[in-house]
């Protein structure tokens, strides 16, 4: 009798189209994450229904941490040299008598929540050092001495002639006095719209506005 | 080639003394590629920031010191929300009477508010006379790409005014605001509280024995 004999199959299989769909994901994740930006305070922001986009250039944000600490960014990838024009414009008007170096390193700067009175010693540290320690907080709840004023007014002259949009962006357990200082600083300015910063919540099914926009994609 | 030794040769042998040289495979063991590529993968996926911040727009109208400049509304279709201590919303509708004649200060939660929000709205629009300058705000309604602009008009009376006291949170003012957006608010102000409310929600809030 003759034996059929059955051919040995290898038990390898080709990996290669494998691996080119796990690299072709890598390099979406990589191209499409974004890192978060370095946070020295961590800050939780109350849900919104709204799902407008944060605008990333030509912005302030004003930080409120939940001890109701008020911070001050300047938000300007773009256009590095804004950063300097704010600085410049504080230092002067002020009368801050920042050195050169000490500007320079106020765009590294992530979020500057420090007096007046203590900016220079502020400025004067490197990034890390200025990460590691507690920030005071910039004084807004005093109309007389809301140093918030001055900071929204060099930002404002810095921008001068572009879009500039304000960021608000309150921790939840925030109280309501420092947003209400906040504003009241910006108004000052004569500055009325502002972006307050939320993270997206579910529209409650059946509400009103739920039917709007049920309608509105009709 | 030849000098090279291989040894155990399987004697295909084409000439005297000619070893040919053992094929290697030129294919390659894939799984650790697989393996890393797959750990970026995770690292990369669990880094994104997938929850994208929002942001949603308030507008402040600019301070009035002349009291000609003020808006007027009509008491009828007022609804003003306070915020209190210990996520405590406290509200009346019209004008504020805490006396022999009647008590409308009332007390609700976040979760309540809304309620009560569409009430007021439906009864509102209930009481609604349509006149000369409905159409025009149709109109503009219409051309805002209002997919309700026939109802543009009827709520124009209804008015929200919001105001936080000092122990309300930022998110308690968020969430109202939300509010707003959720039942369509059109109208809303967010006021200074004024300090016979601010008297009142402290009381109501001593009488509460959850809040300290």
């Amino acid at each position: 009798m003759p034996s059929v004999k059955i051919p040995k199959k290898s038990t390898d299989t080709d990996m290669t189209p494998f691996v080119d769909i796990a690299f072709l994901i890598l390099s979406f994740f990589i191209m499409a994450t974004k890192f978060k930006p370095p946070e020295i305070v961590p800050i939780t922001t109350p849900g919104s229904v709204i799902s407008q986009k944060l605008p990333e250039n030509n912005a302030v944000m004003i930080t409120v941490d939940s001890s109701n600490r008020v911070y001050f960014t300047v938000l300007s990838e773009k256009d590095k040299s804004k950063y300097n024009a704010v600085i410049q414009s504080l230092n002067s008007s002020r009368n801050l008598g920042l050195t050169p170096a000490e500007m320079a390193n106020f765009s590294q700067t992530y979020m500057v929540g420090v007096p007046f009175g203590s900016l220079k010693q502020f400025l004067a540290m490197d990034t890390k050092t200025q990460e590691g320690i507690k920030q005071p907080g910039i004084p807004v709840m005093d109309s007389a001495t809301n140093e918030l004023v001055w900071w929204i007014g060099a930002a404002k002259q810095a921008f001068a002639g572009e879009t500039l949009n304000y960021l608000i962006k309150g921790d939840g357990h925030s109280k309501y006095p420092a947003f209400e200082a906040i504003v009241s600083a910006l108004k000052r300015n004569d500055e009325f719209k502002y972006n307050l910063v939320t993270s997206l919540d579910d529209v409650p099914s059946n509400s009103e506005f739920d039917k709007y926009n049920k309608r509105l994609k009709k | 080639m030849a000098s090279i030794d291989s040894g155990g040769d399987g004697g295909h042998k084409k000439g005297p003394g000619v070893k040919k040289a053992k094929k290697l495979s030129t294919r390659v063991d894939m799984t650790p590629m697989v393996d890393l590529g797959f750990l970026l993968i995770t690292f990369f996926v669990f880094t994104a920031t997938m929850t994208t911040p929002t942001t949603m727009d308030l507008n402040m109208p600019k301070d009035i010191t002349d009291p000609k400049d003020q808006t007027e509304v009509k008491e009828s279709g007022v609804l003003t929300i306070m915020l209190g201590k210990g996520n405590q919303v406290y509200y009346y509708e019209g004008k504020l009477t805490v006396d022999a004649t009647g008590n409308n200060f009332k007390q609700t939660t976040y979760k309540g508010i809304r309620q009560i929000i569409i009430d007021k709205k439906k009864d509102v629009i209930s009481r609604h006379v349509h006149d000369d300058t409905c159409p025009k705000k149709q109109e503009a309604a219409k051309k805002k790409g209002d997919p309700d602009w026939e109802n543009a008009c009827k709520d124009r009376d209804f008015v929200v005014v919001i105001k936080p006291d000092q122990d309300a949170t930022y998110s308690n003012t968020v969430d109202i605001l939300d509010e707003m957006t959720i039942n369509q608010v059109k109208t809303y102000a967010m006021v200074k509280i004024l300090p016979q409310e601010y008297e009142l929600i402290q009381a109501t809030e001593k009488t509460n024995p959850n809040l300290k």
